[in-house]
Parts: C-alpha cells; sequence; structure tokens
C-alpha cells in the first residue's frame, strides 16, 4: 500500500480523490446519510423531546407505550417509549451520541498511540521495530473481543474502561498500516532531502512522512470506528459494556432484547434499525474508500 | 524454522505469565468471591470457613504463588464454584466450542467462496452487486441481533428449529458430537449460521478481490489463448491462486470464531465454554477465568504458528521471521 | 407447535425433544430452569438451584410443602421432649436408589459428611453445628442442642441425607453419578455442567410417585432463550418466566402461568451507622452532608412514602409483584399482619422532609445489582425519579451484583441506600430479623448480612428470644413484635415481594413454590 504516493502540489490528489469517490452514488448517499446521523446525534437535546438519561423526566407510568401513544409530558412517543418510560427517539438519539463519543474517543486516541508506534517503527528499524511491532502481532494474534472481555474482567464496568479496552484493541491495526506505509516512504527521495536539511528526526516524522501515510490511514480509521460501535453493542450486550443508566446503542437494543418474544417490538427494532444503518453506511464509505485510494485497483 | 519456533514458544511463555498476574490480580481487585457463592443467610463463622476452604485467607500475592507453583505441574487450580479442576471443566466444554466452530467455518467456506467468485467474475451484473450489499450488511449485523432474529423466525413463528441447546449427540469414531444425529444437526444449524455470517461476508470479499486481481493477469490470458474453456480456467486456475489468501485468513479467523463463540452461545444457550467464561466472569470464579484465558492463548499461539509454518510451506517465498511481514 | 420427528432412540438419554407422539410425550418431561447447578452433591454448594436439584434424588428428614410448612419427610414425626431435646421417628421400609435399606446410621454419615466436604463455597455446616445424636433404634434418633433451638425441624428441611456408603464421597463421585444414591422419587441418569441433568423415576419412591418416567432439566440462563425454548416446543416447563414475556403468555392459549408469591422481599437498606453517609450531599455545595439525614426517622419515612409501589408492581412487573409493608407476606411464620404497605404520598413525603429540616431537599445516590433479582436494575432507575419528586435529587447507580455484593457489606459498607433482595430460606420471620436488622454479632450470628448496620436493642432482645423460644404460638409472637419495631423504625425499607412465575403448555399444572423450587414430580397432566 503505497498510498497517493505522487508529490505534486497537494490540490490535484485531493480533487481527484473527491472525484473519485463521487463515482459511486451508493457510496455518497451513504456519507449523506451517516453525516444526517452523526449531526442529529450531535444535537440530540436540541432535537430529542426528551433527555432520556434524566430521572425526573421519566415517568414509569409511561412504560412501555407503543408508537404514537402520547406521554404524559406534553409531547408523543412517536417511535413508542421503553420499559423506564424513555422516549425511544430521544433515548436512539443519544444512544447514538454515547455510540459515536465511545467509538470516536477510542479511535481518536488508538490513532494516535498507533500512529506514534508505527512511525516510530519505521523510522529507526532495528531492535525499536522489532520490539514493537512483536508487541502489536501478540496483540493481534488475539481476538479483539477475548481481549475486551479479559480487560473489561479485570477492570469492571464504565465508560472509561471500555474507551480503554477499544484503545488497546485497536492502536495495533493503526500502527501496522502506518508501519508499512511509512517504511515505503523513509526510502523515498524527499526523506533523504530532508534528511540532508539536517530537519530535527521528529519534523520529518510528523511533517513529512505522517502526511504521505494518511490514505490508508483514513480507510483503517473509517472501518475501526463501525468495529468500534459494533463491539461496544457487543459488549453491552453481554453485560460487560456500559452503565444501564446511559444506555449506548447497543445497551438500548440488549435491553430491548427481552421484549422482542413479546411483541414490544419498538423497544429493541428501532434502536437495532439505527445501529444497522450507522455500521452499513460506515462501512459503505469505508469500503469505497478503500477502493478509491488503493492505487492497485486503479487502472 | 527452530530458532524461530523456540522464540515464539518463549515469547508465548511471557506472554502467559503477564496473561495470568494481570488477570489474577484484576479480578481480584473486583470483589469478593466468597460474597458471591455464600448463602445469603450464612453466619460469620460460615463465611470465614468459606473464606479458608477456598484459600482466600491468604495474602494475594501467597495466592498468585500457590497458583504459579502448581501451574508449572499442570495444576490450574479448582473452580469455586464447580469444584472441578479447571482445566477438566474447560476441557469438558471445548469440544462443543470446536464443533460450532468448525462448522461456522466450512459453512463460510462453501458458501463464501461460489458467491465470491461469480461477483468477482461478473463485478458489473445485478447479482454481483447484491451479493456484495448482502457482505455489507453481513459485516455490519451485529451477532447477537441476528441471532436473536433466527430465533425468533426459524424457531417461534416458523417452529422449524429448536432455539437452544446442543440436542441429541451421536457417536462415530469414538467422537461424540452433535454431526451425527439429526436432532443434533437441527440444533447446530442456527447458531453455526449466527457464527458463521461474518466470515460468509469475509469470504466472499477475499475471493471476489482475488478474481478481480487474477482475471486481468497474463497467466489467464495464456490459460485462454492455449484453448482452454472458461470454466477450466477459472476452476482450475484462478481458483489455485485465489485460495492461498483465503486458507490464510481462515485460518487465522479459527480463533476469531471460537472467541466469538461466546456472543452465539450465550443466545442459543450452547454448552460451550464461551458460555462458561461469561458465567465465571460474572461469578468472580478466578480459576476458571484465569485457566480459560491461559488455555485459549495457546490455543491462539498454536494455531498462528501453524498458520504461519503451512504458510511457509505454501508459499517459498514467505520466510519465517520475527518481525515484520 | 412441534413438528419434529419422533425417534425411538432418545427416551434412553432423554433427550429435549418435544416428541409427537402423545403417549411418549406423557412420559418424558423437559424443564428448563434458569438457575446454574454447579454440582450433584447435595453437600457441597448451598445454593438454591442445586438444593433445588438435589430434591429429585434425594430426601431430607423434614420436607417443605410448596408454601414452605415443615410436612414429614424421611421422618415419619418429631416432637421437642425439652427445650434442648429432640426426638425424631425416622420412617420405615424406605429403600436407597440400589436397593439398601435407610436408617438412622444413614443420618450419623450425612451429619458427618457435612462439615468434610472439601472446597465448599458454601456449606451446610451451620445447620447440623453443635447437634449431638444418639441412636435410640435404628428408627428413632434423640438430637441434644447446647442451647434451645426452636428451628431445628427447619434446619432438618435443608440437610439432604445420603447413603452410608458415601460418607467419604468427593464431590467428583456425585457429579459422576458413582455416589449418587438417595432415596428421592428420581434416579440419576447424567450430568453435563451448564447444559442439563437427566433422571429416571425411583419406582420403588416411599412417597407419591412422579408421572414421568423421565425428566430433563435444562439450565438455561438467559431469560429470552428460556422463554423461546418453551415457545418452540423444545420444553415443555420454565421457571423464572421473563416479566416483559407476561402478556405474551396470557393471550397464548397453548400455555398457562402458574404464580404464588415468594418468600423473597426486595427492600432499601438505608445505612444507619455513620454520622457522615458517603453518598448523601448537599443540594447546593455538592458536599457530603455533615450529618447522616438517614439517621433521623423522619427521613426514612419521607423515602418510603415517596415510592410508588403500585407503580413498580404495575408497570415493571406487570402486576406480579405484591407491594410490601413487612419482612414476609401474609401467611408466613412471623409476618405480622399489621404490617402493610405505606401509601405513596409525595406531599407527605415533602412535609416530613421540612420537619426534619430539609425543607429544599438533599442530594442521594442509590445502588443496586442489576443482574440479581429480576428487573432489578429497572426497579432501581424508578424509585429514583420518584425520590426526586420527594424533593431529594437522586441519582441511580446499578452495577453488576458481583461488583455490588463486595462493596455492600462488611468491611467496606460503601454505600448509603441500596437495593437488595432477601429470600427466606426456613419461610420464617426470624431468617431476616435475625440477618438483615438484628445489631452485627458473630458469636451469635446475628446481622452478616446487615449491610445498613440497624440497632436497635430492643429488636436484638426479643428476637433472641423468640430463638429461643420452642413453644410456636409464643415465638411467632415475639416474632410479630420485633418485625413491627423494626419495620416502623424503618430499619429497612420494604419495596414488593417478588412473584414466583412458571409457564408450561396447557396440558399442564404445577403447584407453584414460595422456595422458586422446579419440582417435576409436582408438574401434573391436566
Amino acid at each position: 500500500m503505497a498510498g497517493a504516493s505522487a508529490i505534486p502540489a497537494v490540490e490535484t490528489p485531493f480533487r481527484r480523490f473527491v472525484d473519485d469517490f463521487c463515482e459511486s452514488r451508493m457510496a455518497v448517499t451513504a456519507l449523506c446519510v451517516f453525516a444526517i446521523i452523526f449531526i442529529a446525534a450531535i444535537l440530540c437535546p436540541l432535537l430529542s423531546p426528551q433527555n432520556p438519561y434524566d430521572l425526573r423526566q421519566l415517568d414509569i407510568m409511561d412504560g412501555k407505550l407503543p408508537p404514537g401513544t402520547p406521554s404524559s409530558a406534553d409531547f408523543v412517543f412517536w417511535l413508542g417509549s421503553d420499559g423506564q418510560g424513555r422516549d425511544m427517539i430521544s433515548a436512539i438519539l443519544y444512544g447514538l451520541r454515547t455510540s459515536f463519543m465511545v467509538a470516536v474517543t477510542s479511535g481518536v486516541l488508538a490513532a494516535f498511540v498507533g500512529t506514534t508506534v508505527g512511525l516510530v517503527a519505521a523510522y529507526y528499524g532495528g531492535r525499536v521495530d522489532m520490539i514493537l511491532m512483536r508487541m502489536v502481532d501478540i496483540k493481534l494474534a488475539f481476538p479483539a473481543i477475548l481481549i475486551a472481555l479479559v480487560l473489561l474482567a479485570v477492570l469492571g464496568q464504565g465508560t472509561g474502561k471500555i474507551v480503554l479496552a477499544l484503545v488497546i484493541i485497536q492502536y495495533a491495526y493503526y500502527a501496522r498500516t502506518v508501519r508499512a506505509s511509512a517504511l515505503v516512504e523513509r526510502r523515498k527521495e524527499y526523506v533523504e532531502a530532508a534528511h540532508c536539511l539536517a530537519l530535527p528526526k521528529s519534523r520529518i516524522l510528523f511533517r513529512h512522512i505522517l502526511p504521505n501515510c494518511l490514505p490508508p490511514l483514513i480507510v483503517v480509521a473509517t472501518i475501526q470506528i463501525a468495529n468500534a460501535i459494533a463491539l461496544e453493542a457487543t459488549l453491552s450486550f453481554l453485560g460487560v459494556g456500559l452503565p444501564i443508566t446511559e444506555p449506548s446503542l447497543g445497551l438500548l437494543i440488549a435491553n430491548g432484547f427481552q421484549f422482542i418474544l413479546s411483541g414490544v417490538y419498538w423497544i429493541s427494532f428501532f434502536p437495532g434499525f439505527a445501529l444497522l444503518v450507522t455500521i452499513v453506511s460506515i462501512n459503505l464509505v469505508g469500503d469505497h474508500l478503500r477502493d478509491v485510494l488503493n492505487p492497485r485497483l486503479q487502472k | 524454522m527452530t530458532v524461530f519456533i523456540i522464540r515464539r514458544l518463549m515469547q508465548s511463555a511471557f506472554v502467559l505469565l503477564i496473561m495470568s498476574l494481570l488477570v489474577f490480580f484484576g479480578v481480584y481487585a473486583i470483589g469478593d468471591p466468597v460474597e458471591i457463592f455464600i448463602a445469603a443467610d450464612a453466619d460469620q463463622i460460615e463465611r470465614e470457613r468459606a473464606m479458608q476452604a477456598l484459600g482466600l485467607d491468604q495474602p494475594i500475592w501467597a495466592q498468585y504463588g500457590f497458583f504459579l507453583l502448581n501451574a508449572m505441574r499442570g495444576d490450574l487450580g479448582r473452580s469455586f464454584v464447580f469444584n472441578i479442576p479447571s482445566i477438566e471443566l474447560i476441557l469438558q466444554r471445548l469440544p462443543a466450542t470446536l464443533e460450532l466452530a468448525a462448522c461456522a467455518v466450512t459453512l463460510s467456506v462453501l458458501v463464501g467462496i461460489p458467491l465470491g467468485m461469480y461477483a468477482g467474475y461478473r463485478p458489473q451484473s445485478r447479482i454481483a452487486k447484491a451479493i456484495m450489499a448482502t457482505s455489507i450488511a453481513g459485516f455490519s449485523l451485529p451477532t447477537f441481533w441476528v441471532g436473536l432474529m433466527l430465533i425468533l423466525v426459524f424457531a417461534v413463528q416458523l417452529g422449524w428449529l429448536p432455539s437452544t441447546g446442543r440436542g441429541q449427540l451421536g457417536e462415530f469414531l469414538g467422537i461424540h458430537s452433535s454431526l451425527f444425529t439429526l436432532d443434533g444437526l437441527a440444533h447446530l444449524l442456527l447458531p453455526a449460521f449466527n457464527l458463521a455470517l461474518f466470515n460468509i461476508s469475509l469470504v466472499i470479499r477475499l475471493t471476489r478481490a482475488g478474481m478481480r486481481e487474477n482475471m486481468p493477469m497474463d497467466y489467464v490470458k495464456f490459460a485462454r489463448a492455449k484453448g482452454l474453456t472458461q470454466r477450466r480456467v477459472v476452476f482450475v486456475h484462478v481458483l489455485k491462486n485465489i485460495m492461498i489468501p483465503v486458507v490464510t485468513v481462515i485460518g487465522l479467523e479459527i480463533g476469531q470464531v471460537i472467541a466469538f463463540a461466546v456472543v452465539t452461545e450465550t443466545i442459543f444457550a450452547w454448552p460451550g465454554m464461551g458460555k462458561l467464561i461469561i458465567d465465571s466472569i460474572n461469578r468472580l470464579d478466578r480459576p476458571v477465568i484465569v485457566a480459560y484465558l491461559l488455555i485459549t492463548v495457546v490455543m491462539f499461539i498454536v494455531i498462528n504458528l501453524v498458520v504461519d509454518i503451512l504458510y511457509s510451506i505454501l508459499d517459498p517465498r514467505v520466510r519465517l521471521a520475527d518481525a515484520g511481514h | 407447535m412441534s413438528r419434529r420427528i419422533p425417534k425411538v432412540a432418545a427416551f434412553l438419554v432423554a433427550s429435549a425433544l418435544v416428541i409427537a407422539a402423545p403417549a411418549v410425550r406423557a412420559q418424558n418431561l423437559s424443564v428448563a430452569v434458569g438457575g446454574i447447578i454447579t454440582s450433584m452433591d447435595p453437600h457441597y454448594h448451598n445454593l438454591g438451584p442445586n438444593n433445588n436439584i438435589a430434591q429429585y434424588f434425594f430426601d431430607r428428614l423434614v420436607h417443605f410443602d410448596n408454601q414452605q410448612r415443615p410436612i414429614p419427610g424421611l421422618a415419619e414425626s418429631w416432637r421437642a421432649i425439652n427445650d434442648t431435646t429432640w426426638e425424631f421417628k425416622l420412617r420405615k421400609g424406605v429403600k436407597f436408589h440400589d436397593g439398601s435399606d435407610f436408617d438412622a446410621e444413614d443420618v450419623i454419615a450425612s451429619f458427618k459428611r457435612v462439615p468434610w466436604v472439601p472446597n465448599s463455597p458454601s456449606s451446610f455446616t451451620a445447620m447440623v453445628r453443635g447437634i449431638e445424636v444418639t441412636v435410640v433404634d435404628p428408627h428413632t434418633l434423640v438430637f441434644k442442642t447446647p442451647a434451645p433451638r426452636p428451628l431445628l425441624p427447619l434446619d432438618m428441611a435443608i440437610v439432604n441425607i445420603i447413603s452410608r456408603k458415601s460418607v467419604e464421597a468427593p464431590t467428583a463421585d456425585f457429579n459422576a453419578g458413582k455416589a449418587m444414591n438417595g432415596t428421592g422419587p428420581y434416579r440419576f441418569k447424567e450430568f453435563v455442567p451448564g447444559d442439563r441433568v437427566v433422571m429416571e423415576r425411583n419406582p420403588n419412591y416411599w412417597g407419591e410417585k412422579s408421572p414421568w418416567a423421565t425428566v430433563t432439566t435444562r439450565i438455561v440462563n438467559n431469560p429470552s432463550a428460556r422463554m423461546a425454548a418453551l415457545l418452540s416446543g423444545d420444553v415443555q416447563v420454565i421457571d423464572q418466566v421473563p416479566t416483559a414475556d407476561i402478556p405474551r403468555l396470557k393471550q397464548n392459549s397453548n400455555l398457562r402461568l402458574e404464580s404464588v408469591t415468594s418468600n423473597r422481599l426486595i427492600y432499601l437498606h438505608i445505612d444507619h451507622a455513620r454520622d457522615v453517609t458517603p453518598f448523601a450531599f448537599d443540594k447546593t455545595s455538592g458536599q457530603p452532608l455533615a450529618k447522616n439525614p438517614l439517621k433521623d426517622h423522619r427521613v426514612r419515612e419521607a423515602l418510603s412514602k415517596a415510592i410508588n409501589r403500585k407503580a413498580i408492581a404495575d408497570r415493571i412487573f406487570d402486576g406480579q409483584a405484591i407491594p410490601a409493608g413487612g419482612l414476609l407476606p401474609d401467611g408466613f411464620f412471623g409476618a405480622s399482619p399489621k404490617l402493610k404497605p405505606d401509601t405513596f404520598d409525595t406531599n407527605a413525603a415533602q412535609r416530613l422532609l421540612r420537619e426534619a429540616g430539609f425543607p429544599k431537599g438533599f442530594k442521594l445516590t442509590i445502588h443496586g445489582p442489576n443482574d440479581r433479582y429480576p428487573e432489578d436494575g429497572k426497579v432501581l432507575q424508578a424509585i429514583g425519579p420518584m425520590f426526586t419528586r420527594a424533593g431529594v435529587d437522586t441519582a441511580v447507580q446499578p452495577m453488576p451484583w458481583a461488583t455490588f455484593v463486595s462493596q455492600a457489606g462488611a468491611p467496606n459498607y460503601a454505600f448509603s441506600v441500596m437495593l437488595v433482595g432477601w429470600g427466606s430460606d426456613t419461610g420464617e420471620t426470624s431468617s431476616p430479623l435475625r440477618s438483615l436488622l438484628a445489631t452485627p454479632n458473630r458469636e451469635l450470628g446475628f446481622g452478616a448480612s446487615n449491610r445498613g448496620r440497624y440497632s436497635n436493642p430492643k429488636v436484638d432482645e426479643i428476637l433472641g428470644k423468640a430463638l429461643q423460644t420452642v413453644d410456636t404460638g409464643a415465638r411467632e409472637k415475639l416474632l410479630f413484635e420485633a418485625s413491627e419495631i423494626a419495620v416502623r423504625d424503618y430499619g429497612l425499607i420494604p419495596l414488593y415481594y417478588q412473584v414466583n412465575l412458571w409457564a408450561m403448555r396447557s396440558n399442564l399444572t404445577y403447584k407453584a413454590r414460595t422456595d422458586e423450587y422446579t419440582l417435576a414430580h409436582f408438574i401434573k397432566p391436566r
């Protein structure tokens, strides 16, 4: 994976990238859908009729109402309410926000740690490279869910802890990707030139090599965000994820799990649908990004 | 190669030590197992007796020391809950998990390769696009959600298949397995499909990518020029080349599948070791948690080692080395 | 709904199949239970699911009926000769599964094995501790105790009697079936840990014989999976019916429900001991209050009145929970009929808080498990807003039981107000009084689960007296008195009694049991 390796002006490859990306109508639609979901999640306090995490606003007498029922406050449960009397729209929007928050926070941290590890390994080579990459290999040898279970069994529950677990799981993917492209970049003339100018190592690493490693990094990041959302949902379902007072999407589905057989479908169906659409849209975008950014598939 | 293997094993021993230390102290910090096991109405004297019986009255470092000493002799302790050596407990559950994982992997190959080949062969066709879109859904659908839907549709609504448990075991060549009875197969189908779904998508995509990469290559053109039928070119020559990455990835995925069985086993009440670990975490049954992790870690180390060695045999260009790929 | 092919070979191992032919169905029963059975050894782990399964294979001197009233078991009769001496007359002609005769020696052997079982995480030692047994003749035993022990017959309803041949059998021998030689209504066939227990009818049982030739108890921990197994016909009976599925069950004409108020009270334990409690804060500064408000009777009463128990029962449990005002439901021994649930009255709660010097209320965090009792996390989340409406701004912190239970009790006492449950194994109020409300005391075995450290000398004294009073009538009066004092003092705040639920095919009946046990020999075809 050499990335977009051409050195010429910054403008052109980006524009070409945008053009290439827009070739797929499906990917563009997916991106739009994702953007709408993401913005709605960020703006959830403005959009939702209720703060589902504020216990004062919940009334148990409003529990399990089907979609379209008016609530005891002055709004309508358009998607129904859950067992606690939470409005499902509000719960989904806030849940999306929590899911995004966990996924993005862990993604950013993991990208930071992973990129640093990858760059350092590629740049210094030798023993440093061996030790760092050995750690990455060992980590990658074990399935993500197993590592998450170990960590959460040891750490206990909580948002911070699940973020930490996700960072530990994800950093290796970034490290490996960045190292691979950095190794290629390191041998290129512009790095040699920078060396000749006696620029500090950190500057060469972060200002020269890193930007050229970005394309594969973006692909990995997209996929990892989707993975993080799905993994967090799975862990919450298994009961080792987030606390139940501030449910993420995964936890909402898990809560609705018990209602599925009893005809109260909306508690699990709508959050499940939201999760599905979110992950599918991210994956569609990521999928197409990979095609666009992978020079081997380009003619 | 010997040096490579020895090095690998030493690293593995180190990983095992670190893991055991982490889990041992971590579980200790979470809570007091006696509070969970003890009958609610037990008095103080009974509580003290239980602490002693389980060796929990010792300081934690002493407990870890005993554990290490015993571990050297192959004894990973007894389950607090079952009073069975934890290794035995896990090995009792292992066949069920392996059976499920093996079926899931087989399913993913049987379904994934033909679909992937078609999608790669005619990438612009509508069916190919549908296959690829479905495969994205296969990646995206959370396993537990799919499992639930499968139960809802096939077990509850249609009543075609049983929803939980392993069913009747049959015996063949001394092996007990659900595969040898109709009832067992019926119980196996839903969980195996649930577990395979992710890998079906993965195999489809790998195969399709392989097809797309191989079809324009020179050897395909030569083969065609030689007058071989299209069928022969695709099913013999191209397929052979696609198989290398597919086999590697499937080999690596076996580990993933075994680990992900945790979710499937929870939903379908499949009596494998994934369910055991979740229950043990909830009960702070430390000997089982530690033993499970050590055993799975050893299992993954072996799987990875075998895959690496096989790969070097399949593809002579790959040299076994420690760092880098 | 069963559309599967009948299979002849199946009954030998008594699989989980629903077999289509009606004649066969009448002979085999599959049950799915939620509790995890950890061992076949009846003396290894004093745990509900284990004690339940042991009752298939073993008998006790005293049995409980479905309301936990003692009835004759292996002992035909018993009486107190004086305050510290009891005589038990054993049933004659009872045979173990291997054909050997049952007599006093087997009781002696069982008592000997109980404290011996290695690695027991929770033993039955307390039930036989200090009893001196004399064999008068092979069918008469005299038990002497150092102090009066009115609960001795109830303890005898918990200790299973094994054959003298198994006195030194390790737990593994029971799990493998080698030592599974009891007098009970079923013979052991197979135990697959985490999956199933298979058994067949004991044709020589001394009591009423089971209607089922074979019984398979499936361990299905996940409530939805258990429900799905019933709906799909994999099993014919399930216990611990998920609340969410009750409405659907009621509509399904193929299925029916059996229910009974259980012996389990769900309550709030309250920090009575500390001068500064860790989770009560000032509303404006957010600092812990200098004086523990929970020590004020009026505050505790206000909290109790702020709770809408009926809403919890109706909305969370679909009516399958009983608002509680005492320690055990009416009809249980020592349950005072005078204790009624507090009426829900937010205004009264606010007034009480004003009187107690909290006109603006205060802030509180309440804790509880989310994976221990049915809907526990939801109940906790429902109580939060109720307290908040009365003026106590309440945050809710549900957590896994494993974490909760190790922090809630000695030595951490980490919480201020916590939701817990208590099931009375003896079916008497002496059980919750002694463990939850008596001042912690190692020698007396008092207050071992008193996580709020309520301490009232009056309660201790009356309870102490009750536990020494062999006369049943006098003892019940003392228990009435002690529970009335402790509950009216809000030593704990009762919330509701659980309802034990079983769901089954509509052609079956079950006499629902307060002790939560599922016993196939009492499941009858209709």
